[in-house]
């Protein structure tokens, strides 16, 4: 089968700091994959890679077998314009870490906003797609609220619901229960799995362990730029083979 | 035995009653000030030399009309104009692009760096530098032009001088307030699939608002003020209207208390529209939501099991 989403020997480096030193990952249609690893290690950096917000500095990003932000001419990538840039991101739904909804806009206008101006759905259609998301991250009654009127864990579904909206291909989730209160986790991590379950590809960087174990078909370890295990979430997680992982993984269960 | 200590308020049979603090410097502070300026305006109010009936004669001059017309169609023209274009040239200072930023950089250097009255007398005697305006196609016959004079009038000039300079500092403010936007802000849009035109668009300068307002109205009650320097080039705005009057009647104070009376009710009226402005670009910015609070009350109205 082909791969969803497909990195090829992937480095970025920030001025002389060389974040990701070559990284090759394949992630099936359909599955879920849990990235973890210290802080520092290049998982963001990686995800940011995958919709072009980082703009790698060697090797590539195929998803759905399109090169992301180039086009292959023989052996050459040429870098494509901004607007089919922004065509490609359409299809790489993110979510992120502090939420990032638009603060000026109620939760059902930062919904709306994708599908009316990049997919150019009529205002009804976009609404009636919204209100639906909006049912299904449990947010029905608080389509009007301001994200500063929400809790955390609300404002992070509204922003789940907000990817879904553009019925991306992928999903990328940056840590999404970090900035939350503990009591918040649960209600953002149901969603994720209901997602999941839903048949979306999904790559998560977490340090939620249990969720890891749980929903994921396949954990990437990361370490200092690059992927030193990976694997089935029972065998990494319980027994992991490499020292880094073990290391990791014993201060945070 | 163990002693509990009982908090004295709940031991009260009564309520207490707050004291809210005195503030007697304030009390004094208004009471002098209240003084002074009973004693300014008296020794103004019956001072014989202001002749406040030429002052209440003139206030509805018809000439003096057309100079507050004029005064304010050229704030507002600049205004408009030198806000886009400050726009553009923020958006330029912010370009990754080297040749855009440092352009940007160049003009408001450039505008900010020399006095407004020079701009606005060099655009009025443009036609000194080039007597012709005119284009064509380089390499063939094809060409037109006009002579400067026909084109720039005094009207023009003020128009090109107050635009030009004030876009140049208009555009350090949009700068201020694209910049105070959070960039999660932009990756967010921009994951979604928008362009970086339209991120800032929608997304961008509709919060930079919150910022960029208030030092742009204080910007354009100076422009509003600024014009008057237009009295140098005779541009008929409302301070060259009282300058044309007291030139033959020799009323100088009073008519440049008509002028001042007219440019601070302008500006007063300006100040309201600000603060309804301010209201505006703050939206989503506050707790409070009229809708959301509804919504929120229905909820749990809802919640409840409540059938009102
Ligand atoms: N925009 C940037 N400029 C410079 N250094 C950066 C930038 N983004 C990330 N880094 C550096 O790259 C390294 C990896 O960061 P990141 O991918 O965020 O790690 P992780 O998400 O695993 O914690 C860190 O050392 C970080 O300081
Ligand atoms: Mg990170």
């Amino acid at each position: 089968m082909k791969p969803m989403v497909e990195i090829i020997d992937l480095h970025k480096s920030f001025g002389k700091v060389e974040v990701l030193k070559g990284i090759n990952l394949q992630v099936k249609p359909g599955s879920v994959t849990s990235i973890l690893g210290p802080s520092g290690s290049g998982k963001s950096t990686m995800l940011r890679c995958i919709n072009h917000l980082e703009q790698p500095t060697g090797g590539a990003v195929k998803v759905n077998g399109d090169y992301v932000g180039y086009t292959r001419k023989g052996d050459v990538l040429s870098e494509i314009s901004g607007k089919a840039l922004a065509k490609q991101r359409a299809g790489i739904g993110m979510v992120f870490q502090r939420f990032d909804l638009y603060a000026h806009k109620t939760a059902l206008e930062n919904i709306i906003e994708g599908p009316l101006r990049v997919l150019g759905q009529s205002r009804s259609a976009a609404t009636d797609e919204a209100m639906a998301l909006l049912e299904r991250v449990g947010l029905r009654n608080r389509a009007r609220a301001y994200p500063a009127q929400l809790s955390g864990g609300q404002q992070q579904r509204v922003a789940i619901a907000r990817a879904l909206a553009m019925k991306p291909k992928v999903m990328l989730f940056d840590e999404p229960t970090s900035a939350l209160d503990p009591e918040l986790v649960g209600e953002v991590l149901a969603v994720m799995k209901e997602v999941a379950a839903s048949g979306m590809t999904m790559l998560v960087v977490t340090h939620e362990i249990a969720f890891a174990r749980e929903v994921s078909s396949e954990v990437v370890f990361m370490a200092d730029g690059y992927i030193v295990e990976q694997g089935d979430p029972n065998l990494v997680l319980r027994k992991p083979s490499h020292p880094r992982t073990q290391d990791f993984l014993s201060r945070v269960l | 035995m163990t002693a509990l200590t009982t908090d004295p308020l709940a031991s009260e049979s009564s309520p207490l009653k707050l004291a809210p603090r005195r503030h007697y410097a304030q009390v004094v502070g208004a009471v002098a000030v209240l003084l002074l300026a009973f004693l300014l305006i008296q020794s103004l109010a019956l001072n014989k030399n202001m002749q406040w009936s030429t002052v209440w004669k003139y206030l509805w001059n018809g000439q003096v009309g057309q100079g507050i017309v004029t005064t304010l169609v050229l704030t507002v023209i600049c205004m408009v104009m030198g806000t886009i274009l400050a726009t553009v040239l923020a958006v330029m200072r912010l370009s990754k692009n080297k040749v855009l930023s440092t352009v940007s950089f160049a003009y408001i250097w450039f505008f900010r760096g020399t006095p407004l009255l020079v701009q606005l007398i060099f655009w009025y005697n443009l036609a000194a530098l080039f007597p012709l305006l005119g284009i064509g196609i380089p390499l063939t016959n094809i060409s037109a032009s006009v002579s400067t004079n026909v084109v720039i009038t005094a009207f023009v000039a003020a128009v090109l001088g107050f635009t030009l300079n004030e876009a140049a500092y208009m555009s350090e403010i949009v700068r201020a307030g694209i910049q105070s936007v959070n960039v999660g802000q932009r990756e967010a849009a921009l994951s979604t699939g928008m362009t970086e035109a339209q991120c800032m668009v929608r997304i961008v300068l509709p919060q930079a608002m919150r910022v960029i307002v208030p030092p742009t109205a204080n910007q354009a009650i100076n422009l509003l003020k600024a014009t008057s320097l237009v009295a140098f080039i005779s541009g008929g705005d409302l301070l060259s209207a009282v300058q044309d009057i007291y030139a033959v009647n020799f009323a100088v104070i009073p008519l440049l208390v008509v002028a001042s009376i007219w440019y601070l009710v302008v500006v007063s009226v300006a100040s309201v529209g600000q603060h309804y402005l301010e209201r505006r670009v703050g939206k989503g910015f506050t707790h409070f939501s009229e809708d959301a609070v509804r919504d929120q009350i229905a909820s749990i109205k809802a919640a409840q099991g409540g059938n009102e």
